[in-house]
């Protein structure tokens, strides 16, 4: 399927390039519907690789990337659910986004997420399967799941210790602080920062450089260079479940969502 | 003399400025002590936008829970002002 549009993602190759492009409102929140878009997607991706050499993902929202898991979606289903089901709902969700993000990140297509705005939470975890990070100088990047007494549940922790010194993994994930682009790219985590609202053009530039290299050259390279921390991942999930089950979880969740106040995204 | 001051205003003004033009409200209708959530009318997404140009501008970093319970403009200055 070379082309699809959903409610919450779209994708088109052309010119040996699959542009995935999230425009879900209001910043690209993960919830069901999104994660059975991206599960399209992951099935479609094998045919996408045999007919491209590169894939960008972005989103068309001003507002941002990507802000993470829909909070709100998660919330009022685990208290439909009851506890012990919404403990098995979460599980198989994380099941199934892992299986998403594996592939991705997996892919033989070389990936680049291209950022703006808000990139939180599961946010940054897409935008980490990917190769290489092009950002605004607008984007903001955070990690803020410890207010909710959680960790990252996508990937998230695995991926940047794969990427980036422990000591600024620390930083992001226990302050729960927020980088701008260029702190980003000082950290290691971002290979370019551009003007605002330019990041998918750069990211256009830079996927036709990459069409002029040998396909299996650049897989195997990437193969070789960027090794995908299965086990580790494993654990997170097995982490996330577990403390999924604490009481401060529904508290911190159940603040999110009933919070009027004016910055609910910060920690 | 406290030399101080005059930065601390200039940092003020430059930030009232720069509030003013993004989100494009009368210069003259802002003040140091407004609120400028209520001001300015944004939400928690177009705060992030302001933390990000205020970074930029002053080139400075402002880790968002310095931000915290920060409301008005004055205050906004001085934790500014603290990292320059």
């Amino acid at each position: 399927m070379n082309q699809f549009k959903g409610q919450s993602l779209s994708w088109e190759l052309t010119n040996g390039v699959v542009e995935l492009a999230l425009h879900r409102e209001p910043c690209n929140e993960i919830g069901l519907s999104t994660l059975a878009e991206l599960e399209k997607f992951a099935t479609a991706l094998p045919s996408l690789e045999s007919e491209a050499h590169a894939l960008i993902l972005h989103s068309t929202l001003k507002s941002g990337f990507c802000a993470g898991a829909d909070l709100r979606e998660l919330y009022y289903g685990a208290q439909a659910m009851g506890k012990p089901s919404a403990a098995r709902g979460v599980r198989d969700f994380l099941e199934r986004i892992h299986k998403v993000m594996n592939a991705i990140d997996a892919s033989a297509l070389t990936t680049i997420a291209a950022v703006n705005g808000v990139t939180f939470g599961g946010g940054l975890e897409l935008a980490l399967v990917c190769d290489l990070i092009i950002a605004d100088k607008m984007a903001r990047f955070c990690f803020p799941e410890l207010r909710l007494g959680l960790i990252p549940g996508f990937g998230g922790i695995p991926r940047l210790k794969r990427d980036l010194g422990n000591a600024v993994v620390r930083d992001l994930l226990l302050t729960g602080r927020s980088f701008n682009a260029t702190k980003a790219q000082q950290a290691g985590l971002v290979s370019q920062v551009v003007a605002e609202g330019e990041s998918l053009r750069a990211a256009r530039g830079t996927a036709g450089q990459l069409g002029k290299f040998d396909r299996r050259t650049a897989s195997a390279a990437k193969k070789f260079i960027k090794p995908i921390p299965y086990e580790e991942l494993r654990r997170e999930i097995d982490l996330f479940c577990d403390l999924f089950t604490q009481p401060a979880v529904e508290a911190g969740l159940r603040k999110f969502v009933e919070s009027k106040d004016a910055q609910p995204y910060l920690p | 003399m406290n030399l101080a001051m005059p930065d601390a205003q200039r940092t003020l003004d430059e930030i009232l400025n720069l509030a003013a033009a993004q989100f494009k409200v009368p210069r003259e209708k802002l003040a140091a002590d407004d609120d400028f959530f209520k001001t300015l009318g944004i939400d928690s997404l177009q705060t992030l936008d302001l933390l990000t140009r205020l970074e930029h501008h002053f080139n400075v970093e402002l880790p968002d829970y310095e931000l915290q319970g920060v409301s008005d403009f004055r205050t906004l200055a001085s934790r500014i002002q603290a990292r320059l």
